[in-house]
C-alpha cells in the first residue's frame, strides 16, 4: 500500500449527495480480475456521453463537458470534494481502486458509507470528514476559485485553505498509523497467531459445533 | 451493569483481541466468496506466499456474473467467464468448498448460505458483498467486506474491526394484510433515511419483526445495509431454530441439542442500552414503491411522487430533482399511474420459495399485461428452483407469460445479459435503485414480490390490499 501524509493539490467539487459505488464504478468494469486500471472508467456514466465496457479505450470516447471531472480547470485533481453519504451501497473496493487509480489520495466530505470509508484506509485514501458547514464553504471557495487547492497533513491531522486556515479533522491511530507507514493488515494481524489460535482453542470447547468442516 | 444487545454478545463471543484505541482482532466463523470481489484477494495470498487460514469455513459460489439461461455452452461473455473460472480455479488451489455453476445448490450467496445451513445462529458472517447482513436473520453478526478485508480473512480468519453503536428498530404492532418483510424495511428505510444507520448495528425487534417468518427476516437483514448499517440482526426464537434443524451443514444430534442450549442466549437483554432507538408503528406501514434513485425515495402505494418544490433542505431538493429527471416522473403522479416496461422477481432480497409463492399467487390463472415487455422470474438458488418446479410455481408463471430462469443476480445489478435498456422502467424486488443499477439509464422501482407480480398483470402499479 501507498504511504500517505502530506497531499496538496487540487479539489474537484462532486456536488451530490449519496454518491453510490455503482456510480464510481459502474457494475460492467467489476469483471476484471486485477486491481488496476479502473482510473479511466471512474465515474463512467457521469463522465462519458456513451456507454462503456471493459477494455475500451477511452481516449476516443465522447466525454460529457458538463460532468466535472472533464472540466478544464480540475484536471490533475488529487483531493475529492463530496457530500454527505459518500460511497455508499455496495462493498466493492473497486470503487476505491478506481479513485485511486484516477489519482484521488484524498476524499472531503460531511459522511462516508462504512464500507467505503473502511476499504479507502486499506488502499492508501485518507477518508476526511469534516463538518457539513466547513464542508459547504469548502464547495463555494473551489467553485469561487480557479486552481483552488488544499494541502493536507495527516500527521497533523490538518488541512490548509490557501487563505492560510487551518482545519482540523479527526482520524483513528490505528488506520492513521497505517496509512502513514503504507502497513499492510494481514502482516499486523499475523503478528498475533498465537492469541488467535488461543481463541480458537477456546471457542472449539465452548461451540464445537462451529469447528465442523464444510465439505 | 447493565445488560447486554444481541449485537454485544456477539461481538464479544468473537473478539481475539482489543487495541488500547479499541480496535479488536474479531474472528470470522462463515466466509462466504463469490467471483466478483475475490480474484485480486486470492491473488494477494499468492503473491505473498500465503495460505488459506480455514478452508473448511469457505463457502463460494459464482453468482453475480452467471447466466440465466441455458447453461450447458458455458458463459459466452469472455470476461464474464475469466472470472467464474478464476474462482473454480482459485477453490481448487486453495481447498475451498465451491457450488460451481453446474451444480444444483449454487445460488446467490446469500440464499445458499442459509439454505446449506451453514449460516447459523451466533456466527460471524462475512462476504465481499454488502448484503451480508441478511445473515443477520438468524441471530448472526454478518456483514460485507471489502476485497482486502477478503484476503485479510482468508489468511488469518479475522478481522480488524471497530464496534459500531447499537441501534434497535423496533416495528410494534401487527402489519396489515398485504404488507410484508419488504415494505416494512423500505418504509423503516424511508423514515431513517440511507444513513440512518450509519456507525451502528440494527437490531430489529417488536411484534411486526417476531411474525415475519425467516424468509422474511432475511429480506428485512438484507436491507439493513440500504439504511446505512453494516449489520442488520434479528434474535433468535424457535422459528430460527425450527428453520436451521436438518439443513446440510447445521449441526446434528448431541452437538445439536448443545448448540440450540447457546443459541436460546441470543436476544437482547431486558435491561440492554441501545444507543438510538426508532419506533415504527406496523399498522402504519402500506406497500411501499419507491420513486428514485436511492432506497429511501419511497412512499406508499397510495401515494404521489412528490415536489422538490415542497423540500426545504438544498442538497435535498437537488437530489430530488436529479431523481425525478432521472426516472421520467412528474411531481404529483399517483404511484398506481407508474407503468413498468419490465418486471424482475428475483435478487438475494426476494428470490426465496416463500417470495415466488406470493407472487405466484397474484399471477395464477393471469396474463402478463401487454405493455410489459419481459417479466423474469429468477429464483435465489438451484434448490429455490427446483422446489419451485415441484409446487408448480414454474408453470404458473410460465402460463402467465413470465420467464422462468436459472438461479443467479441476474437483473439485480445486471452484470450479465439481463438488464434494462436505456429509459425502460422496471418493477423489480431486489434492493437498490441507484441510477445505472439494473442497466445505464434503466428506472428501477423497487417492490415486494407480490406487488412486481401485481404490476406485471395490471401493467402498472396497483395496491396488493385490494385484490
Ligand atoms: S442479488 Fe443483487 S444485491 Fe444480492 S448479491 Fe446479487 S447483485 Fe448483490
Amino acid at each position: 500500500m501507498q504511504k500517505l501524509n502530506h497531499i496538496e493539490g487540487i479539489v474537484v467539487p462532486l456536488d451530490r449527495a449519496n454518491v453510490d459505488t455503482d456510480a464510481i464504478i459502474p457494475k460492467q468494469f467489476l469483471k476484471s480480475i486485477r486491481r488496476t486500471g479502473f482510473g479511466p472508467n471512474l465515474f463512467d456514466e457521469w463522465r462519458y456521453l456513451d456507454h462503456g465496457e471493459p477494455g475500451q479505450d477511452c481516449s476516443q470516447r465522447p466525454l460529457n463537458p458538463d460532468f466535472v471531472l472533464n472540466q478544464p480547470r480540475y484536471q490533475g485533481g488529487t483531493i475529492l470534494l463530496a457530500r454527505e453519504n459518500f460511497g455508499c451501497g455496495s462493498s466493492r473496493e473497486h470503487a476505491p481502486w478506481a479513485l485511486l487509480d484516477y489519482g484521488f489520495r484524498v476524499i472531503i466530505a460531511p459522511s462516508f458509507a462504512d464500507i467505503f470509508y473502511n476499504n479507502c484506509f486499506k488502499n492508501g485514501i485518507l477518508p476526511v470528514v469534516l463538518d457539513e458547514a466547513v464542508v459547504d464553504r469548502l464547495f463555494d471557495e473551489v467553485t469561487a476559485n480557479e486552481g483552488y487547492r488544499l494541502a493536507v497533513d495527516l500527521e497533523a491531522q490538518t488541512i490548509t485553505t490557501p487563505s492560510g486556515e487551518v482545519i482540523s479533522f479527526e482520524v483513528d491511530d490505528f488506520r492513521k498509523h497505517c496509512l502513514l507507514n503504507g502497513l499492510d493488515d494481514i502482516g499486523l494481524t499475523l503478528q498475533h497467531v498465537e492469541d488467535i489460535r488461543s481463541y480458537e482453542q477456546r471457542r472449539r470447547e465452548q461451540a464445537p459445533w462451529l469447528f465442523t468442516d464444510l465439505g | 451493569m447493565a445488560g447486554k444487545t444481541l449485537y454485544d454478545k456477539l461481538w464479544d463471543d468473537h473478539v481475539v483481541r482489543t487495541e488500547a484505541d479499541g480496535t479488536a482482532l474479531l474472528y470470522i466463523d462463515r466466509h462466504l466468496v463469490h467471483e466478483v470481489t475475490s480474484p485480486q484477494a486470492f491473488e494477494g495470498l499468492r503473491l505473498a506466499g500465503r495460505k488459506v487460514w480455514r478452508p473448511a469455513t469457505v463457502l463460494a459460489t459464482p453468482d453475480h456474473n452467471v447466466p440465466t439461461t441455458d447453461r450447458s455452452q458455458g458463459i459466452s461473455d469472455p470476461v464474464s467467464r475469466l472470472q467464474v473460472e478464476t474462482l473454480d480455479a482459485n477453490c481448487r488451489a486453495f481447498g475451498i468448498t465451491e457450488f460451481d455453476m453446474r451444480d444444483q445448490r449454487q445460488g446467490i450467496v446469500h440464499v445458499i448460505g442459509p439454505e446449506e445451513g451453514a449460516t447459523l445462529p451466533g456466527m460471524t458472517v462475512v462476504c465481499g458483498d454488502s448484503h451480508t447482513s441478511t445473515h443477520g436473520a438468524f441471530g448472526a453478526l454478518a456483514f460485507g467486506i471489502g476485497t482486502s478485508e477478503v484476503e485479510h480473512v482468508l489468511a488469518t480468519q479475522c478481522l480488524i474491526q471497530k464496534k459500531s453503536k447499537n441501534m434497535l428498530v423496533s416495528v410494534d404492532g401487527r402489519a396489515g394484510e398485504g404488507v410484508t418483510a419488504k415494505d416494512i424495511v423500505l418504509a423503516i428505510i424511508g423514515r431513517i433515511g440511507t444513513a440512518g444507520g450509519t456507525g451502528h448495528a440494527i437490531e430489529f425487534g417488536g411484534e411486526a419483526i417476531r411474525a415475519l417468518s425467516m424468509e422474511g427476516r432475511m429480506s428485512l437483514c438484507n436491507m439493513a445495509i440500504e439504511a446505512g448499517a453494516r449489520a442488520g440482526m434479528v434474535a433468535v426464537d424457535d422459528k430460527t431454530i425450527d428453520y436451521v434443524k436438518g439443513r446440510p451443514y447445521a449441526p446434528s444430534g448431541e452437538l445439536w441439542e448443545q448448540a440450540v442450549a447457546s443459541w436460546r442466549e441470543l436476544h437482547s437483554d431486558a435491561d440492554a442500552q441501545f444507543d438510538r432507538v426508532v419506533h415504527i408503528d406496523a399498522a402504519d406501514i402500506v406497500p411501499q414503491v419507491t420513486w428514485g434513485t436511492s432506497p429511501e425515495m419511497v412512499t406508499g402505494i397510495d401515494g404521489r411522487v412528490p415536489d422538490p418544490a415542497q423540500e426545504d433542505d438544498p442538497v435535498r431538493r437537488e437530489g430530488m430533482k436529479q431523481a425525478l429527471a432521472y426516472m421520467g416522473l412528474t411531481p404529483g403522479t399517483p404511484i398506481t399511474d407508474i407503468r413498468p416496461d419490465k418486471v424482475f422477481i428475483g435478487s438475494c432480497t426476494n428470490s426465496r420459495i416463500e417470495d415466488l409463492r406470493a407472487a405466484a399467487a397474484v399471477v395464477e390463472g393471469r396474463k402478463v399485461a401487454d405493455n410489459i415487455r419481459q417479466a423474469l422470474v429468477v429464483p435465489g438458488s438451484g434448490l429455490v428452483k427446483r422446489q419451485a418446479e415441484e409446487e408448480g410455481l414454474d408453470r404458473i408463471f410460465i402460463e402467465a407469460g413470465f420467464e422462468w430462469r436459472e438461479p443467479g443476480c441476474s437483473m439485480c445489478l445486471a452484470m450479465n445479459a439481463d438488464r434494462l435498456e436505456p429509459g425502460e422502467r422496471c418493477a423489480s424486488t431486489s434492493n437498490r435503485n441507484f441510477e445505472g443499477r439494473q442497466g445505464q439509464g434503466g428506472r428501477t422501482h423497487l417492490v415486494s414480490p407480490a406487488m412486481a407480480a401485481l404490476a406485471a398483470v395490471e401493467g402498472h402499479f396497483a395496491d396488493i390490499r385490494e385484490v
